[in-house]
């Protein structure tokens, strides 16, 4: 079976869609994906997307409830690399992914990660060290 | 009107729903459609690729490329034998969804083509068509 590779980066997870998504290999990638959160404690989960020729409303739930386990598991998810078509095409469809932070590319996702970590992205890191 | 193409695509499976996207593409693609264009399109169908496939139990979808005067356009027809929707009005709106989905299939995918258009009777089934022109 087709499956997404995952990729260890320190305490950080890159995942590079470049398969055409169906259903099985979406809940495939869900599973894996927490689990490695969980095992190897990441903080964060950099999603590439810039293979990804079409976003529709599976694919992009997919994409809001990776953001929200990442979230859950604390890690924060940033999605990277889309296409502008797609960004179109997904504002029309009415899906503006909402609670789903993105960057241009996987360097400027990278920085974005980074400054999480440091000053706590939804605030609870903030307040811990108050 | 002169049709250049004319493909059936059976929707009994999600990998057919992947098959019926990259046929939509090529058709896209044939008639010069910019790479927004063909993204809507090919969008488009396959929100109502699924739909056909979940809601109609299955079914297939009719492609066509087509040229009408100097106009080139894609049109896309999904027809199932499902169970049909009793009352489309309120099945277009935004939200709207009776498995669980985010409801955003039917208006969605009117808002990524030109034209739209949904016949259904309950018991019998569904046909949803659509059109985009370059």
């Amino acid at each position: 079976m087709e499956r997404i590779p995952i990729l260890k980066m320190g305490s950080y997870l890159l995942v590079t869609i470049q398969v055409d998504m169906h259903d099985r290999v979406t809940m495939t990638l869900q599973d894996e994906l927490t689990d490695q959160i969980v095992r190897h404690k990441a903080h964060g989960v950099l999603l590439d997307i810039s293979g990804v020729d079409m976003v529709d409303s599976f694919i992009g739930r997919m994409i809001g409830n990776i953001a929200a386990m990442s979230r859950v598991l604390d890690a924060e998810t940033v999605v990277v690399g889309m296409r502008p078509a797609v960004a179109i095409t997904l504002v029309e469809l009415g899906m503006a992914l909402p609670g789903v932070r993105t960057a241009l590319n996987v360097d400027a996702g990278m920085t974005l990660l980074k400054a999480c970590k440091k000053t706590g992205m939804n605030g609870y890191f903030a307040r811990r060290s108050d | 009107m002169v049709i250049l193409r004319d493909d059936r695509i059976d929707l009994h499976s999600v990998e057919s729903i992947i098959k019926a996207r990259q046929i939509v593409r090529d058709c896209a693609i044939m008639q010069g459609f910019s790479l927004v264009d063909q993204t809507k399109l090919v969008t488009a169908a396959s929100e109502l690729a699924r739909n056909t496939l979940i809601h109609g139990g299955g079914g297939e979808m009719h492609i066509e490329v087509i040229i009408d005067g100097a106009r080139r356009g894609v049109r896309a027809t999904f027809v199932d034998h499902g169970p049909g929707i009793p009352d489309i009005d309120h099945a277009m709106r935004d939200g709207y969804t009776s498995k669980g989905g985010l409801g955003l299939g039917l208006g969605g995918a009117k808002r990524l083509v030109n034209k739209f258009a949904v016949t259904s009777t309950v018991g019998e089934g569904t046909t949803v068509t659509i059109e985009r022109w370059r």
